[in-house]
């Protein structure tokens, strides 16, 4: 397996669109264990999107199983992911590994309805909330060329109330 | 190129910081961080600027600047770098009828149990009959999230109301 290089703001690679991904074969499953071992050698990362190191297709790798006592999937290979519905919102706090030192809130759905490939072609449904969710969104983000730069909102203040408590 | 913290207080108007910053960039100056407020009608600012000179020529720059916008200066030299955000991982809320002592009362047993506030705000609402005060916290629980919710209970006792929320930043 090969560490990939992260891609870091501003190269415009991270403002591209990503295409669909056609081909399922060994060739993207290897190129989905070198993304793998690139996100889990950043500290503190969750999720990585393929064109953080500068591929255009929509690959996406999700695990946010290192957090305690919240609901999640686990480890997560989503290709074409197609989020189908939105419930809810929340501000919640985010960063990038393509954003190196610096945090910002961020609104995001807070439960989603998602529809993906796996790295063999076959299509699953994901019914997902909170921290998974936030993750999910801001993954497919960057395979829109979107950056969470592009959705900041005040650090200060809360536009409505964080949770229910 | 030597950082100063350079702060400026006085009466809120429209087009301070434009007029400011503008200043400051004809000046050869850079900006790091800065962090603007505005109190009762009061305006303050405090900006990390970067300038390849001394406090006096900084001073020079900005008096013709702050004096036409009735602003007070002042300018210290400051051992700064960029780069160096601290996260905050815990967010507080604190409400209760507004009594003298209370942002004492909280950021003391906050501070005993090493939490580091990295912002704070506070606000009176309600009426001048019965006024409500609320208190926004970011900070870093040092000893943990544990021991701050402990010491907050004993807050919670005395019929001030806190809330504790955890901010866990998604980092993808
Ligand atoms: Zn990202």
């Amino acid at each position: 397996m090969t560490l990939l290089t992260v891609l870091t703001y501003p190269d415009p690679q991270l403002k591209i669109e990503s295409e669909p991904v056609s081909k399922f074969d060994d060739a993207l499953r290897i190129f989905i264990a070198d993304l793998e071992q690139t996100m889990r050698a950043s500290p503190g990362g969750v999720g990585i999107a393929a064109p953080q190191v500068g591929c255009t297709q929509r690959i996406v790798i999700v695990d946010v199983s290192s957090k305690p006592k919240i609901q999640q999937h686990g480890r997560l290979i989503l290709i074409n992911p197609e989020i189908e519905q939105w419930e809810g919102m929340a501000k919640g706090r985010e960063g990038c590994m393509s954003v190196p030192d610096f945090t910002g809130n961020v609104i995001r759905a807070e439960r989603i309805h998602l529809k993906a490939q796996d790295e063999f072609g076959e299509f699953h449904q994901y019914d997902m909330q909170g921290y998974e969710a936030r993750a999910v969104q801001h993954e497919c983000d960057h395979l829109d060329g979107l950056l969470f730069l592009d959705r900041l909102v005040s650090r200060r203040h809360d536009l409505f109330p964080r949770k229910k408590v | 190129m030597k950082w100063y913290m350079l702060t400026l207080v006085g009466k809120d108007r429209p087009g301070i910081v434009a007029h400011v910053t503008s200043a400051l960039f004809e000046g050869g100056c850079n900006l790091g961080e800065t962090s603007m407020l505005r109190l009762g009608g009061n305006f303050t600012i405090m900006m990390m600027v970067s300038f390849n000179g001394n406090k006096h020529a900084l001073q020079d720059m900005i008096t013709g600047v702050a004096e036409s916008l009735g602003l007070q200066v002042h300018i210290d030299a400051i051992d700064a770098k960029l780069h160096q955000h601290i996260e905050p991982d815990v967010s507080i809320t604190v409400y209760g009828a507004d009594r003298a002592g209370i942002v004492a009362k909280v950021t003391g047993a906050l501070s005993e149990v090493g939490f580091h506030i990295l912002d704070l705000e506070s606000d009176v609402g309600g009426t001048e009959a019965q006024p409500i005060y609320v208190m926004y916290i970011d900070g870093k629980a040092n000893e943990g999230i544990e021991a701050v919710e402990a010491t907050l209970d004993l807050i919670r006792q005395e019929g001030i109301e806190v809330h504790l929320t955890p901010i866990d930043t998604m980092v993808g």
